[in-house]
């Protein structure tokens, strides 16, 4: 068995070697810009500059309103076929799976061949168009996420009972989703705004496609026109993935100390 | 939590009706912003311009410019799927099966969760700063090693620069998958093999292999569609030098190139229906894998 342990070790470091040399590689070029030696002046030049700040701003908040739109779609949808429609349960599956199995390239296309300015929703005509479209469609990419993170929160509730409860107390449908539903799967919803967000801050294919000043073109664009600010982009797009998988873990261990075991 | 319907008191049923409010906005949604959009694609790639039925469009793809981008795809992302598979799963039996500490194993699949989200634009600049032409890996090793990488033909602007980089993502995603499998192996199997005599090769061969390969197959079909699908990496790292199916798409697209529409939808269909049978490859393999796991 040592023989193997070896070869485990052998593995393990090669895949490290790989996968923290352009870490490094990044973090290295980044400190670079300055010729007598290391510095923060990348970061500093890029947390500077207006655009950086316009574009990072703009995709964050693109980012929070997909997660708050996801949601208002997902819980009630997850929660009827939990409780009603089990039948549909295919249905909404099949559906939630598709952005994972569709390129996100070719579901832009179809945005703008169906929502152009000579179609009957001209979405891509105005500028409120534009940026619900590209809400919308983040919110689609979200979906396979979203879907999975709440209806995994709901396994782990009795929905029925709860509802009867909240019913039997005089509680309406969006009183029960609000107040009883969703403190309950707040920790799973979470996890999938997290996801979200790593993924909704640097996306480039359906900023560029609709013409939308986020973060991801202006990565792209820096990248053609400068040497060592990209990395330093780089460098803080990859602390966002890691701030947002860390949460992730975070919040679910802590709904394994918070839930009851049945 | 079958009992949903049953369980509750029939007075709540006519309100049936009333539930639907929950599911309709999602089902709304979803017409309008994935199945309308798919659908329109699917059917411009058969329609020409003055919307008659056709075959022309897809005619089209045979072009040898098309084709060969096509081509060029289908190798990279058959190759990073390979590859992916190949390395991912000798990580996460080591990290399984190899008696390494349990920290390390944890970290790892922390770090795998991390590097397979860590797609895109990002990823390119991180290789471009490591294997670019002042990279630094290509300088380490030439004052190093005196090893000079660019001079030996290597460039980070092409197919080997391209697969190199995807595998950043392809691993970890297969080591995520792939773990739980792994795990799933039982130890009883590994004895009844040994108590009958089987080496470690025989029963590798003869065991675990037979078990685990709907998932090896299945995940090679997913890594398959998932590097197909990708096209913000690419344009980072190449520009569009390197001629690749989403990135041919991406051009039509923006009107770059010769614009036309029909020829846009063809490459968008040929697109989803390699990524659909990937995936209905993966679907299919991996609830024939759920067989073992109870």
């Amino acid at each position: 068995m040592t023989e193997g342990r070896l070869w485990s070790w052998l593995a393990v470091a090669l895949g490290g070697l790989y996968f923290l040399l352009p870490l490094v590689g990044m973090f290295d070029f980044s400190m670079r810009m300055q010729r007598d030696g290391y510095s923060f002046e990348a970061y500093r030049v890029v947390l500077a500059d207006p655009q950086f700040q316009q574009t990072f701003g703009y995709s964050v908040v693109l980012a929070l309103l997909t997660i708050v739109l996801g949601i208002a779609i997902i819980v009630p949808t997850a929660y009827f076929v939990r409780l009603r429609f089990p039948g549909l349960r295919p249905v909404v599956e099949f559906l939630t799976l598709l952005p994972l199995v569709i390129p996100p390239i070719v579901i832009v296309f179809g945005y703008i061949r169906i929502y152009n300015t000579s179609s009957v929703l001209p979405l891509t005509g105005s500028w409120w168009g534009t940026n619900l479209l590209i809400l919308f469609g983040y919110a689609t990419l979200s979906l396979p996420y979203m879907y999975r993170s709440v209806d995994t929160g709901l396994r782990t509730i009795d929905v029925g009972s709860l509802t009867e409860a909240a019913q039997s107390l005089g509680s309406g449908w969006t009183r029960i989703l609000a107040v009883v539903i969703l403190p309950n799967v707040f920790v799973s919803v979470l996890s999938g705004a997290f996801l979200t967000f790593a993924i909704v801050i640097g996306e480039y294919v359906f900023a560029a496609l609709l013409n939308v000043g986020s973060f991801g073109p202006y990565m792209v664009w820096m990248g053609g026109n400068r040497a060592y600010e990209p990395s330093a982009l780089a460098v803080v797009a990859f602390a966002i993935t890691w701030a947002c998988m860390a949460l992730i873990q975070l919040v679910t261990r802590f709904s394994k100390f918070s839930t009851v075991r049945r | 939590m079958t009992t949903s319907v049953a369980s509750l008191p029939a007075a709540f049923r006519p309100r049936q009706v009333l539930s639907w409010f929950g599911v309709a906005p999602f089902l709304v949604f979803a017409t309008l912003f994935l199945i309308l959009p798919t659908l329109n694609i699917v059917l411009g790639a058969f329609r020409n311009a003055e919307g008659q039925m056709t075959l022309e469009n897809l005619g089209k793809l045979l072009a040898p410019s098309i084709r060969s981008a096509f081509w060029i795809s289908i190798e990279l992302s058959l190759l990073t799927a390979v590859l992916g598979c190949l390395f991912g799963f000798l990580i996460a039996a080591a990290i399984t099966l190899g008696g390494l500490p349990r920290p390390l194993r944890d970290a790892i699949l922390t770090f795998s969760g991390v590097a397979s989200n860590f797609a895109g634009v990002p990823l390119a600049f991180a290789f471009i700063a490591t294997l670019g032409r002042l990279g630094f890996v290509t300088m380490l090793l030439r004052h190093w090693f005196g090893i000079n990488l660019y001079g030996a033909g290597f460039n980070i602007v092409s197919f080997l620069g391209l697969a190199l980089t995807y595998l950043y993502f392809q691993i970890p995603l297969m080591v995520l998958i792939i773990t739980p499998a792994l795990e799933g192996l039982r130890r009883e199997w590994r004895e009844a093999a040994e108590s009958l005599g089987a080496n470690g090769f025989q029963y590798w061969r003869l065991v675990a292999l037979p078990v685990l390969w709907p998932s090896l197959l299945g995940t090679l079909a997913l890594l398959f569609a998932n590097s197909f699908g990708a096209v913000a990496t690419a344009i980072a790292l190449t520009g569009s030098s390197l001629s690749i199916a989403p990135i041919v798409l991406f051009a039509q697209i923006r009107g770059d190139v010769l614009n036309d529409p029909h020829l846009g939808y063809a490459i968008a269909f040929a697109m989803i229906l390699l990524t659909a049978i990937a995936n209905a490859i993966y679907i299919l393999l991996r609830m024939r894998a759920e067989r073992w796991v109870k």
